[in-house]
């Protein structure tokens, strides 16, 4: 039976890999990620996980290594953060391009310069539209258990996708929560062995990565656009599928107090948990407010959403990154973007915070709402906020 | 019948447009590429063969009666051919197509 055990949120996710029988690591350090993979390697050199550990010397090479691994079949993991996210930048397209399922945990991380260890967005903004399947977590538990699942929703046969498992740097991977860490034998019948359909193998020789020319290449792109939407319903059934068999359950757009809601904000990661303790407070105090969440990020859970702000008035959207002279909030305008063609939406209202590891309190959130609902009423709601910097 | 490239639609690719039969060059339409044509003319040939050996394609072949036919599938119309006939029995000529 398992027993929850306070555990660093870094090691239950390298345990995590571990429970699933990874056969293949290829990774570099960067905070704030380097516990898990320090971890692995030590579970690795100790015998107690029977996979390749390779240090490679850069995250450029990392994602280079994971290709080639994934590309003869082994179940493969790696783990980056900010600046190391873009150094792999070109050869995430390749991964999801070629349909070669790897997972990964990003320990999100702003980007330089400044310089910044700490925690936000950005890092994740700029991996958009890589054709990764992603997946926001907020807590340690929901980090162990997506690990687990996006095992299982990438190396279906139908999807065939990387997935990058979003866990908030610092304040998820440094931080000690309870834990219910799954047993081996239920991570056995929850989690199948990776079968990748057409692996490298001398027996059946196939070419990977061939070129494309003008004539074909349109066509490439679209039947990987098909795949990652229709990834989807795997991502839902996987989610099912795990919530049978343990108990917890997980959505695409999670509600929290949202359904008649008037007022509602919106965020994804760590800083919802915060959220919700200001929705709360607000409530008590008679606001119509509630929060949602964020948790399926690629591919964009466009119904899920539209039907979470159906009936609100406002919707207040709290970004963790910049778009620098852009729509100034990434995920503020991919929201709009889904409700711009909608008969009846809410008044959107963008706040910028949580750069660079800057918290966001209780009495921030509470703060945030009231100030949302304010530009709202005055109907200046086009331009965005940089919550709580110093003018 | 195989798609020619400009029939394949998007269902016809594999996952990942991973290739799981060999390419050869050998179905490489390289006569395409040509802007110019290799004429034979079969009265001033000598049969000597130095069309053939030239022939940086390889696409020159023997016919029954001896002489030497170019495979206009893969002939690019480098023009070598007509070069070093010893016998200048062959001409380019300007490609229609």
């Amino acid at each position: 039976m398992a027993k929850r055990e306070g555990l660093e949120v870094s090691i239950a996710i390298g345990d995590a890999v571990k429970l699933a029988n990874t056969d293949v690591i290829a990774a570099y350090p960067i905070t704030p990620q380097t516990h898990i993979v320090e971890h692995l390697a030590e579970l690795v050199a100790d015998g107690d996980l029977d996979a390749e550990f390779i240090p490679v010397e850069s995250e450029h090479s990392a994602m280079s290594a994971c290709l080639g691994s994934a590309a003869a079949g082994a179940r493969t993991f790696t783990a980056t953060a900010g600046q190391g996210l873009e150094l792999m930048h070109e050869v995430l397209y390749v991964a999801s391009s070629m349909r070669l399922p790897i997972v990964m945990a990003v320990a999100n991380r702003a980007l330089s310069a400044p310089l910044s260890v700490w925690g936000d967005h950005s890092d994740v903004m700029a991996v958009r539209d890589t054709g990764w399947i992603q997946l926001f977590v907020e807590n340690g538990q929901e980090a162990v258990d997506n690990v687990l699942c996006a095992f299982r929703m990438g190396e279906d046969k139908r999807v065939l996708l990387p997935v990058m498992v979003h866990v908030d740097g610092f304040h998820l991977t440094h931080v000690i929560e309870p834990i219910l860490m799954p047993e081996p034998d239920e991570v056995s019948r929850f989690l199948p062995p990776n079968q990748y359909p057409l692996p490298l193998d001398p027996n059946r020789p196939v070419t990977m990565g061939d070129f494309a020319p003008p004539i074909i290449y349109t066509e490439a792109k679209w039947a990987q656009e098909v795949n990652l939407e229709a990834s989807y319903d795997v991502v839902l059934e996987v989610w099912r599928e795990f919530g049978k068999a343990f108990g917890r359950h997980y959505a695409p757009v999670e509600s929290h107090h949202s359904r008649d809601a008037r007022v509602l904000l919106l965020t994804m990661g760590s800083f919802s948990e915060t959220a919700m303790v200001a929705v709360d407070k607000l409530r008590a105090e008679g606001e119509n407010v509630g929060l949602i969440r964020l948790r399926l990020w690629r591919p964009f859970p466009f119904k899920e959403l539209r039907e979470a702000v159906k009936d609100a008035e406002v919707l207040i959207v709290l970004d963790r990154a910049v778009s620098f002279g852009g729509p100034g909030g990434p995920v503020c305008s991919e929201v709009k973007s889904a409700l711009y063609a909608e008969a009846k939406k809410p008044k959107v209202v963008s706040f910028i915070g949580g750069l660079g590891g800057r918290d966001i309190n209780v009495a921030g959130f509470e703060d945030m709402i009231k100030k949302g609902m304010a530009i709202a009423r005055a109907g200046s709601e086009r331009e965005f906020e940089m919550f709580e910097v110093r003018e | 019948m195989a798609k020619t490239e400009s029939e394949l639609t998007w269902k016809d690719l594999e996952v990942g447009c991973i290739a799981t039969e060999p390419g050869s060059a050998s179905k490489y339409q390289t006569g395409t590429w040509r802007s110019q044509r290799p004429i034979f003319d079969f009265n001033k040939c000598n049969k000597c063969g130095i069309c053939y050996r030239f022939c940086p394609e390889g696409c020159i072949r023997k016919n029954k009666a001896g002489y030497f036919v170019p495979d206009m599938f893969y002939c690019k119309g480098c023009g070598i051919c007509a070069a070093e006939c010893p016998k200048e029995a062959i001409a380019m000529a300007e490609e229609e197509e």
